[in-house]
């Protein structure tokens, strides 16, 4: 129900909105939480395990009751706070966690079931059948209990995450945080204010009180309007920061588009903010707790301050008479505003004796609620005070156990609280965060007054840690009221009371907790899931474990609490990894000839982040393996053209160059001509091989290094840690020029031929040998020329400067399909140095030594390297090592499997009689048959033998003969022609 | 005689434009890496002076005259872009051409930092990232060299492989605080 005069919300802007289909009218500026109270809907959501019905019970982000989804399909999202949502024209809210109906719920049998569902139910009653648990308990369990659901689709929405900088960072803006963020921004510091609300100003906002003689909500206002005017303070509303990380850095997740009614398609919904502050000031005020008492959750009971706060700042009551139920002082203004603005007070009832209250109302002292009436909303209250017991007709109960100080950031690195006794209240504990000081209601100053001056110290220490100097503002006049409280946790009797709302857990579980020994407030968390629901017990914690003490004879600072960690509030996982999604989940790497491949239909292979050509499809050809089959034979007979600018260039200079690379390469390159190139093998520290490449020398100084490509950024990273780490003495300098060449193989018997149309002068014959390398023009540009072979023909691969490499590409194919050949992608590239025994990291996978695939002698005996000493321990030489070894099919047309296991013939196929596994397969249209390469127990002993390759998953089994890894033209004539 | 044709790194994804940010393509001419070798940082600073006008770069600085620029990349590395590496280097410094291997790129305008604040985790507040400032960084998922080369204007260099992902991710970026801003 609206109340006339009251309230910040603008009243000339009526919103409709619907909830559960049914279409309502609210204002601009409340949220939906407010509408749906002032449009008297009081029954919001189920419970979680017994589908109870629930109502509003706060005014903000503590919210254990009131989760809608908003939205539908993709864009749905669920358990949304009603009370943390904007009312924007068109929202459509949907309660959740019911069937059919929020109102006619048959889940809610779970209720009358409650006495076999309490604590620990599922633990005891559904160990066995074990194999029963994922089968059947588990999603029967699920379907019946939970809040709400994901829609099941990607979620297509915008979110961004940014990191921002400042000197102080002012988290809450109430009294003390906006007295904080003036006082520091007026010094000249760097200010972010950081305020989950949308409106700026705390309490001041939700209460009557007056500030600077005026009414707080307007002084509130005149502070924002002055921070906002001030260049170096950044006021951001709607955000929550949600955890302190080291070095001053904290997460913060802002509502950036939630209460738009039409947002710009490109304004995320929410961004997830990294703030990185050389200070921080907690001012995040205060929570309000409820008391356990029977029955204690139907809608209507709410905590006595939201009560406030919605006549106050919404101009909403949530009934027609309220009642009050309370244990301290500060519950007594809500029954003072309701009665100032003409709202019945049916009673007000403080749990002590001692207490003054005036007022034009019925006031019961000493006196507790011992029980609630109505089915889908409070009708009535029993009470019990000294003169016995009575009935109170009343719509709505307001309820104050005290307050909780928001202190929940201070322990996410490991900070306890400290149980203060005068306040019946856990205070943060000092110097928990470094950098970070609490302020105002945080730490547990209740008062405005002594918000305001507690915010200035704050600031005033914060300045001067940040070398500037303290402010020259003054505490304007505020309310200074003591807070008087006598702790009130529970009210025994007959029924229910409720604990921890959102996860449905009551006063009876926690004593069954303990009864059961799970008595340190750990287990009781665990056993009971109290605090595990998305609100992470903010109104609940505090609470249940003071239930535990009185369970268990125990003081509370004895009992201890669980701690609270990073989120405050739930954070999407959307915002978490904003923009990682499509386009943007990983870097996209292109070569200069990635157009001209997919111009001719080239399907892309995934190498790294590279793009490769996987084949490049003719009209009449229907499937890849004819591609492959065309592409390798145009290799073997004409010519053909592949880009091979993935692979890993390392640019290697300095007087030491040489003798840096002799010691990180097994064999020697300061040997090696100019002008010429050798193959390189490189290990690692434990002895396994590394990577493989070959290494030009430019000039006497000047080497250039090529990797595979899988490993160019790992080489690239060990030569600097070996240079850095290991010979620093060694004066020698490497930069990646990966990115600077366009580099394309051409290979074939043509390949000269080839070349000589492309070069400013032609090669002749047997001018530039096999290993041979140098500076070349090629169509009138500077590039390089290496004499080298992957596929074992006679072949070159040419570079030159990036920006000419699509062109270079272009006319290297178009060349070579005059002269009968043309491009080949990854395929027919893995086929040609299969049929040739070449390695690749399918088979220097980590775990292989140089022994293992053939290349012991590798080693020079000469030096030493990197490697050299570990390669020769006991186990990685030897017969009982698997060893590279070539495998044929006894059957040509059979195919062969990567990843199969190799078995003797007769043997089990177990794996235990394992004898080794098959690295890379492919079938070889120049010998007309599968081949396949592998690692066999002693394999380069057993050329010849019989072994059954199994593949478990596939299910395959192919006999094969042990041959050697290379297959075709052993002597290597064809690449040195 | 066949002549290669050249295509910048970004050619035909750039420039991109919204209110308050653009991003355009720098053409580089010339680029070459120059390591001092071991003792020889003072003469080729001063080598370079001579040359140039300009020393080799502190970490994190970046210098520029009559259209030499050079930009500090690294441990004892830094990027000569638009001159040619002078002769005097030679011997002294190791000295690689590198100028195909970026695609450099600027972004300028009102909304510039707050868009690089989607992507780049550094304070680069006006005040702390000074104009002539650089640095190593990522640029979302990638390594990115970043300089501060206007009051609103940063020049952002990435290997050239990943240059379209880059214009994607910067754009995305433009264009969310672009509508933000008219919000």
């Amino acid at each position: 129900m609206r109340i006339d005069g009251k309230g910040l919300v603008d009243r000339t802007q009526p919103l409709t909105f619907t909830f559960d289909g049914v279409s309502y009218l609210g204002c601009a500026g409340d949220t939906l939480a407010s509408a749906l109270l002032a449009n008297d809907v009081r029954l919001v959501a189920r419970s979680f395990k017994y589908h109870r019905p629930r109502g509003i019970f706060s005014a903000g982000s503590e919210e254990p009751n009131a989760l809608v989804t908003i939205g539908r399909d993709a864009d749905q999202t669920p358990n949304v706070r009603a009370t943390v949502q904007e009312l924007y024209e068109g929202l459509a809210a949907r309660s959740q966690n019911r069937w059919p109906s929020l109102n006619h719920d048959l889940m809610a049998v779970n209720d009358l079931l409650s006495p076999f569902l309490s604590a620990g139910f599922y633990y005891k009653t559904f160990m066995w059948p074990r194999a029963f648990w994922e089968g059947l308990y588990e999603p029967v369990i699920r379907q019946a209990a939970g809040l709400g659901a994901l829609s099941g689709d990607h979620d297509v929405a915008r979110y961004d995450r940014a990191w921002v900088f400042c000197d102080l960072l002012v988290i809450g803006a109430g009294p003390a945080g906006l007295m904080a963020a003036l006082a520091a921004a007026e010094a000249g510091a760097d200010v972010i204010l950081a305020e989950e609300d949308s409106l700026l100003g705390g309490r001041l906002n939700a209460e009557t009180d007056e500030v600077g003689g005026k009414p707080g909500q307007l002084w509130a206002a005149d502070m924002v309007a002055r921070l906002s005017a001030m260049r170096n303070v950044r006021l951001m509303p709607r955000t929550t920061v949600t955890g302190a990380y080291d070095q001053g850095t904290y997460g913060a997740l802002e509502r950036v588009s939630l209460h738009q009614a039409d947002p710009h398609a490109d304004t995320p919904r929410e961004t997830f903010w990294r703030i990185v502050a050389k200070r921080a000031i907690l001012a995040a005020g205060a929570l309000e707790r409820p008391i356990a008492f029977p029955n204690n959750d139907r809608p209507g009971v709410m905590s006595a301050a939201a009560v406030r706060t919605y006549l106050n700042r919404y101009g909403v009551v949530p009934g027609k008479a309220v009642t009050i139920f309370c244990n301290n002082d500060d519950a007594h203004r809500t029954a003072r505003d309701l009665a100032a603005a003409g709202v019945t007070v049916a009673a007000l009832i403080d749990a002590r004796d001692d207490v003054e209250v005036a007022g034009n109302f019925p006031v019961f002292k000493g006196a507790h609620v011992i029980g609630t009436g109505g089915r889908k909303g409070l009708q009535e209250v029993t009470i019990r005070h000294a003169q016995g017991q009575r009935s109170i007709w009343t719509d709505c109960l307001a309820v104050s156990g005290g307050w909780n100080p928001t202190l929940h950031l201070t322990c996410h690195m490991n900070g306890r609280p400290v149980w203060d006794e005068g306040r019946a209240a856990f205070l943060p504990a000092e110097g928990a965060i470094p950098g970070l000081t609490v302020a105002g209601a945080a730490r547990g100053v209740f008062s405005t007054a002594g918000c305001l001056a507690d915010g200035l110290k704050a600031a005033n220490e914060a300045l001067m840690d940040l070398g500037l100097k303290p402010s020259k503002s003054t505490v304007p006049e505020a309310e200074d009221d003591p807070y008087r409280i006598t702790p009130l946790w529970q009210v025994p009797g007959k029924g229910r009371a409720w604990l921890d709302f959102q996860n449905d857990v009551t006063v009876k579980d926690v004593h069954l907790a303990a009864q059961e020994n799970f008595a340190s407030v750990e287990h009781m968390k665990r056993y009971t899931t109290q605090g595990m629901a998305p609100d992470q017990g903010k109104s609940s914690n505090v609470l249940a474990l003071a239930v535990l003490a009185d369970a268990t004879g125990r003081a509370i600072p004895e009992t201890g609490t669980t701690t609270f960690r990073p989120p405050f509030v739930p954070v999407s996982i959307a915002a978490l990894g904003a923009g990682a999604r499509g386009k943007g989940f990983a870097p996209e790497r292109f070569t200069t000839s990635h157009r001209a491949s997919v111009e001719r239909r080239a399907p892309m292979i995934e190498a790294g982040l590279w793009y490769r050509p996987s084949y490049f499809p003719r009209a009449d050809e229907a499937t890849w393996r004819e591609a492959c089959d065309r592409e390798v034979a145009m290799v073997r007979e004409a010519v053909g053209i592949c880009d091979v600018s993935t692979l890993g260039k390392i640019d290697i200079q300095g007087p030491n160059a040489g003798a840096f690379l002799d010691f990180v390469y097994t064999n020697t390159f300061s040997t090696l001509p100019v002008g010429k190139v050798r193959y390189g093998l490189m290990l690692r520290e434990d002895g396994h091989v590394m990577d493989d490449g070959t290494s030009a020398r430019l000039a006497e100084d000047h080497y250039v290094m090529t990797t595979t490509t899988a490993a160019a950024g790992l080489v690239m990273r060990h030569l600097d840690f070996v240079h850095q780490g290991l010979v620093p003495q060694m004066d020698v300098r490497m930069i990646s020029v990966t990115e600077q060449w366009a580099q394309f193989a051409v290979a074939g018997p043509k390949a000269r031929a080839l070349l000589n149309t492309v070069l400013d002068e032609p090669l002749a014959e047997g001018a530039f040998p096999f290993m041979a390398c140098g500076a070349r023009r090629v169509a009138g540009v500077e590039g390089r020329l290496f004499r080298i072979s992957f596929s074992g023909e006679h072949a070159y691969e040419v570079a030159v400067p990036a920006r000419y490499g699509e062109s270079l590409f272009r006319l290297l194919v178009a060349q070579a399909e005059s002269l009968g050949g043309g491009a080949y992608g990854m395929e027919a590239l893995n086929v040609l140095r299969i049929e040739k025994g070449f390695i690749t990291h399918a088979e220097i996978d980590g775990r292989t030594t140089a022994f293992d695939i053939g290349m012991a002698r590798m080693i020079s005996a000469k030096k030493d390297c990197i490697g050299k000493a570990a390669a020769a321990r006991p186990g990685l030489l030897g017969e009982e090592r698997e060893q590279l070894v070539g495998l044929r099919p006894l059957l040509v047309e059979t195919p062969l499997q990567a990843g199969a296991h190799l078995f003797l013939e007769n043997a089990e196929a177990v794996r235990a009689r394992d004898e080794g596994y098959v690295t890379s397969v492919g079938y070889s249209p120049t010998l007309g048959q599968y081949l396949g390469l592998g690692f066999l127990k002693n394999g380069r002993a057993r050329h010849g033998e019989i072994v059954r390759m199994v593949d478990h998953l596939r299910q395959a089994e192919v006999p094969c003969e042990v041959c050697d890894p290379v297959f075709f033209d052993p002597e290597g004539g064809r690449l040195r022609d | 005689m066949t002549r290669l044709i050249a295509k910048s790194p970004l050619a035909g994804v750039l420039p991109v434009e919204v209110e308050g940010a653009a991003l355009r393509e720098v053409a580089v001419d010339r680029m070459t890496s120059i390591a001092p070798f071991k003792g020889k940082e003072r003469a080729v600073s001063a080598a370079l002076k001579e040359a140039l006008g300009v020393g080799f770069p502190a970490p994190n600085r970046s210098a520029a005259k009559n259209g030499a620029r050079i930009v500090w990349t690294g441990r004892g590395q830094a990027m000569l872009i638009g001159a040619e590496a002078p002769e005097a280097l030679r011997g002294i410094a190791a000295l690689t051409d590198q100028s195909d291997a970026w695609a450099v790129m600027q972004l300028e305008g009102a909304l510039a930092e707050a868009a690089l604040a989607r992507l780049v985790p550094l304070d680069l507040r006006s005040g702390v990232f000074k104009r002539g400032h650089t640095a190593r960084s990522m640029l979302f998922h990638m390594t990115c060299s970043i300089t501060r080369v206007a009051p609103q204007g940063f020049e952002i260099m990435v290997m050239r492989s990943m240059g379209q992902t880059a214009v994607h991710d910067l754009a995305v970026a433009m264009r969310s605080v672009a509508a933000q801003s008219e919000g």
